[in-house]
């Protein structure tokens, strides 16, 4: 099969202005999902760049979440969902009879909009996945990997004291950096986020964003939010999803201050009937 | 006409940030039109009210900053609501700089009216004729989002670069024939200047229109009429 990566528009109107060295870490070619008969995706085209940070924004139900769902194969849980076309990470198809699933999710990890830490330690959040994956067996190394997520999560110094205590005692915004680090200590490649910041304040949705600025440095991040300001703080590219067809993706600067496709104006200023 | 917002107050904000635009801008071309007028008639009453007027322009001016910082920092507009609040912002600056160069050709009436010689006022008030055309045209292209009309006001520009460059001659010619010319002329060619000034302002509000419209600056650099007059050599 001949996979095209030049287009990055389902609907391309015309000069799509791309880095050039930007890389494709997740290529989508005529995605289609279905939950029984209801079809949510139609035919998306979308390539999210390494090291960058993608939004997808859209109306509720629209099939934002449905797609970056499909990164990880999350739909797989869900026995009437059904998903065609073609995902390939780094040019792998995620959906190959011979992919392993586990493998594929400690590489693409997940953030939910609820934080939803283990019912354990702090410590023992961040180290069940390396355990699990057998990327630390020896203490020592367990507690380097703890510490390292917890630096990199921005959460280490607020809570260096008190790793044994249990992770569901922290805040709602540290609990969020709690799954964030939990999500990194198994060293993936991509991290989604499906509103990561809806259940947060403000400030704890500062710090998530500063994080999440900070992660791109060595991950390539896919977000889902329904919070139009923070796509536009925190990405570099923005998709626009409606209808559960993906009505444009382009660079979040052009996206938010000369959209090309009359939809996507309307929904980010406010005018969906 | 464009679809309405969801939030209906947002719109009626909107509205009212262009309305007082349009008032502003309505005030400034009778503030020119009058300024000329009371220079062409030498109505020194008529050029005082032209200086006193000029307050009202401000003041709206200041609304229209109150007015799109609100805005901003409450509503967060965006795309095309984004490109309205920033060019209305840009383009009040303008429309209150057009007020005040009418304010300074009315304070100039004063002295003006002594002695020109003859036909000098008549060639300044056919330029600021053009440069009114371009005004009246430039804010009609804004209210109907009009992007040829804008554009054509870019044309006119050039005619009133070298009318003003033909102005600068003739003037100068005046002032080499006799010395008591020169108070007068030197007015008149700043009133000159000024006009060729807030032609140059019509095609910055044209440049906003492109942008609001089309979301992109104009690319291309205008040609410019005038360099001849820095090659006029004093003799």
């Amino acid at each position: 099969m001949t996979i095209e990566t030049t287009t990055h528009t389902a609907v391309s109107h015309g000069a799509v202005t791309e880095p050039s060295s930007a890389t494709v870490k997740f290529l989508a070619r005529d995605v289609n999902v279905f939950y029984a008969d209801k079809q949510a995706l139609f035919g998306v085209n979308l390539d999210v760049l390494r090291h960058q940070v993608t939004a997808l924004i859209g109306p509720s139900g629209c099939g934002k979440s449905t797609f970056i769902r499909c990164l990880n194969r999350m739909n797989d849980i869900i026995p009437i969902c059904r998903v065609t076309g073609t995902i390939l990470l780094d040019e792998n198809d995620i959906y190959d009879s011979n992919i392993d699933v586990v493998y594929l999710r400690a590489r693409v990890g997940m953030v939910f909009q609820k934080p939803n830490p283990f019912p354990k330690s702090i410590f023992e959040n961040i180290a069940y996945g390396p355990r699990i994956h057998g990327i630390a067996m020896q203490k020592t190394d367990l507690e380097e990997i703890v510490v390292t997520s917890l630096e990199k999560a921005g959460l280490f110094a607020e809570v260096k004291d008190r790793l044994y205590e249990p992770g569901t005692s922290l805040s709602g915004g540290q609990q969020q950096r709690l799954c964030i680090a939990r999500a990194i200590a198994v060293e993936p490649e991509v991290i989604l986020m499906d509103e990561p910041c809806s259940a947060l304040d403000p400030i704890a949705t500062a710090k998530i964003e500063e994080l999440i600025d900070e992660l791109r440095a060595n991950y390539t991040i896919v977000i889902v939010t329904h919070n139009m300001q923070q796509a536009a703080r925190v990405s570099q590219r923005t998709a626009f999803f409606h209808l559960g067809y993906l009505v444009e993706c382009n660079a979040t600067e052009q996206i938010f201050t000369n959209p090309e496709d009359k939809r996507t104006q309307d929904y980010i200023t406010g005018r969906f009937g | 006409m464009v679809q309405e917002h969801t939030v209906k107050s947002f719109d009626e904000e909107l509205n009212h940030l262009e309305n007082i635009l349009v008032e502003m801008a309505g005030m400034a071309e009778v503030q020119l039109a009058d300024a000329l007028d009371a220079l062409v008639k030498r109505d020194e009453e008529k050029a005082a009210a032209v200086v006193a007027g000029d307050t009202r322009i401000d003041a709206l001016e200041r609304q229209v900053d109150n007015l799109v910082v609100r805005l901003l920092a409450l509503r967060q507009p965006l795309a095309d609501d984004l490109r309205a609040v920033i060019t209305a912002l840009k383009t009040a600056s303008i429309v209150e700089r057009i007020g005040d160069y009418a304010k300074n050709v009315a304070k100039r009436t004063a002295v003006i009216s002594q002695k020109p010689p003859p036909g000098t006022i008549q060639s300044i008030a056919r330029m600021g004729g053009m440069v009114q055309g371009m005004i009246k045209d430039v804010l009609d292209a804004y209210v109907t989002r009009d992007i040829d009309k804008a554009n054509d006001v870019l044309k006119i520009d050039e005619r009133v670069d070298l009318l003003y460059t033909s102005l600068f001659r003739e003037f100068l010619t005046y002032m080499m024939e006799d010395p008591r010319n020169i108070t007068p002329c030197t007015h008149l060619l700043f009133v000159a200047k000024i006009l060729e000034r807030i032609g140059d302002h019509a095609t910055n509000v044209a440049e906003n229109v492109h942008f609001l419209v089309s979301g992109e600056l104009p690319e291309e650099e205008r040609p410019k009429g005038q360099q001849s007059i820095y090659e006029v050599e004093p003799s």
